[in-house]
């Protein structure tokens, strides 16, 4: 099962033929994901790491049959491609691109809306790592190989420390059934709650690391969801030293009005039940115990 | 980025924005001679910091002869303010806006800013202006009236009269204050802002809608399609290791502890400087050197952590994605080896190719401090510390 991606889901790469995007999707053919494609505009026609390449997504919907797409282009264009794949009725979409302006994402999230619930795609980051299902397919730029293939599912803002979590686990014999990047942004495709959502819905995922960080609304939405969860959360929420009014790299980690310091998220969440990671550290152990409960 | 009043109200003006008449000034002699040329009995001084609440701090002074303007100006100009939005370090006044004295009968609060939960625009308003907004939702948030607008359509009139009428205005400035509150959102749109603030937004005696102070924010990921925007950009106002740091491509925030650390990721950065606090340390800086860190880039960032003189042990924590170990290894034994490093290093390598990585560190011969996991580097760091301010403190 996993959620959002398995190993027959029919992937396409947006900004296929540069460097960057070539460099991932070859990572992605490696893993096991099965990349039906690509689109560069003018570049259609051609054939690109044994795959045809189109101008359009579109006319990789129709013909290769594409259902996910990720993401490369740069910056200033990477919403109007989101935009593409949202129109071509492309399912699932992972928006890797770092540095998409805020009222872009705007007009993404708008345009978005406009599909009713059943056509709508489902979009992750931007700026994030993409999502994995361990053992059966990569629409990410991750190390696939720190992933175990299990039963915990792991959302989170940052790509890095959700290594470090899949790593902690994989040392205690802990596998993943999938983990989702949702990104750094400030506005961003999907919120944590909408993951929580698909994990709860996942027969395979038994419980649910959110890696959350400072900043804006989304944990405590998400605590709100995790309350009537059959699942148990398990939580870190990082940025207990950062100062407020200051980004921490992340455009959208900085602390700019009440409830967003990390110090306070970890109150609310535990107030609604969600179980705490003390340190940094201990995100692979809390899950043990939690896991060695259920 | 922020920039300053003066660079903001210019900007609004140019939408419809009314303000009141002032110059720029760089010296004493500048102030005088900007208030002759406003003219008037009444003038304002006010140092241009990025930061608001500049008049509980002492930087707008009210002055009614020519004198009392270059005084004002002598004693501003060079002074480090200290807000509670600049933090203790503060910040220097190298600019003086000169502005005519305004008489005020009713001051409001203004705003837009992007909301990230509804993921909107919204604008917010109060009739109880010139007041620190913050505490105001606290003590009193009946009196603050927010309005989200609907990104296809954009702000529409009867949401800007909703607002006017909210702020407390009379009928007969209406139109004015509709055409005030539209040209705000369309600088807003047009220029890539991700806040603006006017507090207060003030009606005078003679019935005008003034900008009296202006606060604009800009999404640095947009400044590459808003040039004139970037030209505004004041590096006298940043802190200068952030500056260095942003011209090199690296992410960088100076902190008051003294573990210096370099990290990989913005999430992670975050966690290890957790780690570090909850070790008993207390982290000198945030830095996130990205993904491709290479030796050239390693060395960069390397100097930056070392440049803070209270930096007694540094630490690094790389998890190789796209990068490798053993390539991170080698630009860390190059680095120290090229700046001759004082201070312990610890660093924790993990992901790709670990054991190459490890083994490079290892037969380099140099003093590191290796760990296997977070929670190791971190306590290996305060150890450190802890043994280099020992000797520090018996002079040793």
């Amino acid at each position: 099962m996993a959620i959002l991606i398995n190993e027959t889901t029919r992937i396409i790469v947006q900004g296929f033929t540069g460097k960057i995007g070539s460099f991932h999707a070859q990572d992605m053919i490696n893993y096991g994901s099965n990349v039906v494609g690509g689109v560069t505009p003018g570049k259609g026609g051609q054939t690109h790491l044994g795959r045809p390449v189109f101008n359009t997504v579109k006319e990789a919907v129709q013909q290769v049959r594409a259902e996910a797409s990720i993401v490369f282009v740069p910056p200033a264009f990477a919403a109007d491609s989101i935009m593409e794949a949202a129109d071509a009725g492309i399912k699932y979409c992972v928006a890797i691109t770092d540095g998409i302006p805020t009222q872009d994402m705007m007009t993404v999230k708008n345009f978005l809306r406009r599909f009713p619930m059943e056509k709508r795609m489902f979009l992750t980051g931007p700026n994030c790592a993409g999502t994995i299902s361990p053992g059966r397919a990569m629409l990410g730029i991750m190390p696939g190989h720190i992933y175990m293939q299990g039963n915990v599912g792991i959302v989170g803002r940052s790509g890095t420390l959700g290594y470090e979590a899949a790593d902690q686990m994989k040392r205690l014999g802990i596998g993943i059934s999938s983990s989702v990047g949702i990104g750094g942004d400030p506005i961003n495709g999907s919120s944590h709650r909408d993951i929580l959502e698909k994990f709860e819905q996942d027969p395979e995922t038994k419980v649910v690391l959110m890696i959350g960080e400072i900043g804006g609304p989304q944990e405590v939405e998400a605590g709100l969801y995790a309350r009537e969860m059959t699942k148990p959360v398990v939580a870190y929420i990082a940025g207990l030293t950062a100062p407020e009014g200051r980004r921490m790299g992340h455009a959208g980690a900085i602390i700019s009005s009440a409830g967003e310091s990390a110090a306070e998220k970890v109150a609310i969440l535990k107030e609604l039940g969600v179980i705490i990671c003390p340190t940094p550290a201990a995100m692979g152990k809390t899950v043990a115990e939690v896991l060695a409960k259920l | 980025m922020d920039i300053h009043e003066y660079q903001a109200k210019e900007l609004l003006s140019g939408y419809g924005v009314k303000i009141a008449e002032g110059g720029l000034a760089y010296s004493p002699e500048d102030a005088v001679q900007r208030a002759r040329e406003i003219g008037g009995t009444v003038w304002a001084v006010k140092a241009q910091i990025h930061s608001g609440a500049r008049g509980k701090a002492g930087g707008i002074k009210i002055c009614k002869t020519h004198d009392e303007v270059e005084a004002a100006a002598e004693a501003l100009l060079g002074k480090r303010l200290v807000t509670h939005q600049t933090g203790p370090a503060g910040k220097v006044c190298g600019r003086l806006y000169v502005e005519a004295g305004t008489d005020i009968v009713k001051e409001m609060y203004f705003c837009f800013l992007v909301d990230r939960s509804a993921e909107r625009i919204v604008m917010v308003g109060s009739a109880q202006g010139g007041m620190d907004i913050e505490e105001l939702a606290i003590t009193n948030p009946e009196a603050i009236t927010k309005i989200y607008i609907e990104p296809s359509v954009g702000l529409q009139a009867y949401q800007a009269r909703e607002m006017a009428f909210a702020l407390g205005l009379d009928a007969e400035i209406m139109s004015h204050a509709v055409k005030t509150i539209k040209g705000c959102y369309r600088a807003l749109r047009d220029l890539d802002a991700s806040m603006l603030e006017i507090n207060p937004l003030v009606m005078t005696r003679n019935g005008e809608l003034l900008a009296l102070d202006a606060k604009m924010g800009f999404d640095e990921n947009a400044l590459f399609r808003q040039q004139k925007i970037s030209e505004l950009r004041d590096k006298t106002q940043e802190d200068p290791r952030e500056t260095a740091a942003a011209d090199r491509g690296l992410s960088y925030v100076g902190l008051d502890g003294d573990i210096g650390c370099m990290i990989n990721g913005a999430g992670l950065a975050m966690a290890t400087m957790d780690m570090i606090k909850l070790a008993g340390g207390e982290p000198a800086n945030f830095l996130d050197v990205g993904g491709g860190a290479s030796a050239e880039r390693t060395e960069k960032a390397f100097r930056l952590v070392l440049a803070d003189k209270n930096v007694k042990a540094m630490l690094v924590n790389i998890f190789a994605g796209i990068n490798r170990c053993d390539w991170i290894a080698e630009g860390v034994v190059q680095a120290v080896r090229k700046i001759d490093m004082k201070i312990p290093l610890i660093v924790r390598l993990s992901g790709t190719n670990v054991e190459e990585g490890q083994r490079i560190i290892r037969e380099s011969g140099l003093p590191i401090i290796t760990a296997e996991t977070l929670a190791e580097a971190a306590e290996k760091a305060v150890q450190a510390r802890n043994k280099v301010a020992a000797l520090s403190t018996t002079g040793a």
